[in-house]
């Protein structure tokens, strides 16, 4: 179980989450609505480590995460998986080095079990045949697959998902969409996505909550979220640029 | 900070040794034929000019020993650090610098690994370890060099320059030049490393951090120059 508890976070003087209060739950796939530059990812790469809030609690299964020292903050991290915006894939290095790196460097695997296992990662999105490639020859969606193999190589706990479908065409935004429901329902994998992609989060979601001027202002089942009378999540999920949510910036 | 962090995490390179040795290829062996061509001229050039200034004054049996000492105490270090850091100081800060923006350093982190440990520390021990063997060989082609420039164009024997070059050799010499490379090696890692780390702001951010990391490691290079220099020679 996730719970982030009034955590703020700043830069360069801009508050960019001003208490943001969310329960994710084990198995659950909650996805985090909102404007681009909304803080969205920022929220993300707090539940892993990769940032530090200002204030604030983050509980990963009761613990407070802000305060764990780098070690401690390793280990947990080793049951996190996580999909970049931009895939983020290691570019010096093959697919299936990319899939296998989490292994190989904290288990004992032989080599060759790492590469079967990258292999059947590769299987799992939709991918046969890759592996000696380089990153810098796939498509945008083949990348994004590939960095979804490389989240779920350790058999994560939680996965995280920074915007899984953007810059996709429908069609394969659809298969990613299907493999993270699969996940869930094959590992029992507990996730967090981010999105704008409306399509994708009524498909995906358990819970969705909207982010607004670094709050979460609403937080419902895909149901309740097409049904609300809130006027600024109203205007969001409708794409509408007459409402309450000022277009200027 | 940075290299507090290096220090601590250097018993992780034995355990990447695989990541060490590319490092070593792509800094120390790739960068072998720039600095070889930079080191036949250099040692050249310090025959022309040392015979210019000697003529008169100085008998030109002394030739060899002015461009052996020139050689090993100063140019082939500094000049090899200076080539090496303007082709594998940039290469670091730019890779490193890539790998910042598109959230590659991040992803790292996500999969429990230590950036320091996994890209800082492989390079650290290459650079360390690279210079001082390019500078050997950097010293004996700039030798060659001047040796090559006294016989065909200033008219002296190989005889006389060797000779020259003998009478005051001494083999300190050649490790304060070694110690001088050492040092080298680390700033150009260091200061490569760290400035990449520190990129933001695509692709003209890169651009910033590599021109960053040349300027910033050249100058350092200089300044530790004399400092070692001073405290070796002095």
């Amino acid at each position: 179980m996730i719970e982030i508890k009034n955590l703020h976070k700043s830069f360069r003087n801009k508050p960019v989450l001003v208490g943001v209060n969310l329960t994710i739950q084990k198995g659950e796939t909650v996805v985090i609505i909102g404007r681009s530059g909304c803080g969205k990812s920022v929220l993300l790469k707090h539940i892993i480590g990769l940032m530090k809030p200002d204030s604030g609690e983050l509980l990963i299964d009761h613990e407070d995460i802000t305060k764990y020292p780098k070690s401690k903050l390793n280990q947990l991290r080793q049951k996190f998986g996580m999909l970049f915006q931009s895939s983020a894939l290691f570019d010096s290095m093959t697919v299936a080095e990319n899939v296998g790196l989490g292994l190989s460097e904290h288990t004992k695997l032989p080599e060759e079990k790492i590469r079967e296992i990258a292999s059947e990662r590769l299987k799992m999105v939709g991918l046969v045949g890759v592996e000696e490639v380089k990153p810098a020859e796939l498509s945008g969606g083949m990348k994004k697959r590939v960095g979804l193999a490389r989240a779920i190589a350790m058999n994560p706990e939680f996965v995280l998902y920074d915007e899984p479908t953007t810059g996709l065409d429908p069609i394969m935004a659809d298969v990613i969409n299907e493999l993270i429901i699969n996940l869930r329902n094959t590992l029992n994998i507990t996730s967090i996505a981010v999105t704008h992609d409306m399509v994708s989060a009524y498909k995906i979601a358990d819970k969705v909550a909207m982010l607004y001027q670094g709050k979460i202002i609403l937080v419902g089942t895909p149901e309740e979220i097409r049904n609300t009378d809130n006027p600024t999540v109203r205007q969001f999920i409708g794409g509408s640029s007459q409402g309450p949510i000022p277009t200027l910036e | 900070m940075l290299f507090k962090n290096i220090v601590v995490n250097l018993p992780a390179a034995f355990r990447r040794v695989r990541l060490v040795f590319e490092q070593m290829l792509a800094m120390g062996v790739n960068s072998l034929p720039l600095v070889l061509v930079t080191s036949v001229f250099t040692g050249g050039v310090s025959a022309v000019q040392a015979a210019y200034q000697f003529s008169d004054y100085v008998p030109m049996r002394y030739l060899g020993t002015a461009v052996g000492k020139a050689v090993v105490i100063e140019l082939g270090p500094v000049l090899t650090a200076l080539v090496v850091a303007g082709r594998v100081g940039a290469s670091i800060a730019a890779e490193l610098g890539t790998m910042k923006v598109t959230e590659q350093i991040d992803a790292l982190e996500t999969l429990a690994l230590d950036p320091v440990r996994y890209l800082v520390v492989p390079r650290f021990v290459a650079g360390f370890s690279m210079l001082p063997v390019l500078v050997i060989f950097s010293d004996f082609i700039a030798i060659l060099g001047g040796l090559a420039v006294s016989v065909f164009f200033l008219g002296i024997s190989s005889y006389t320059f060797l000779n020259g070059l003998k009478m005051f050799f001494h083999l300190s010499d050649v490790f304060g030049g070694l110690v001088k490379a050492l040092v080298f090696g680390g700033i150009i890692a260091v200061i490569g490393c760290y400035q990449g780390f520190r990129t933001e702001g695509g692709a003209e951010g890169v651009g910033k951090s590599t021109t960053r990391a040349v300027v910033l490691s050249s100058v350092l290079i200089l300044i530790s120059d004399y400092i070692i220099a001073s405290l070796l020679f002095g």
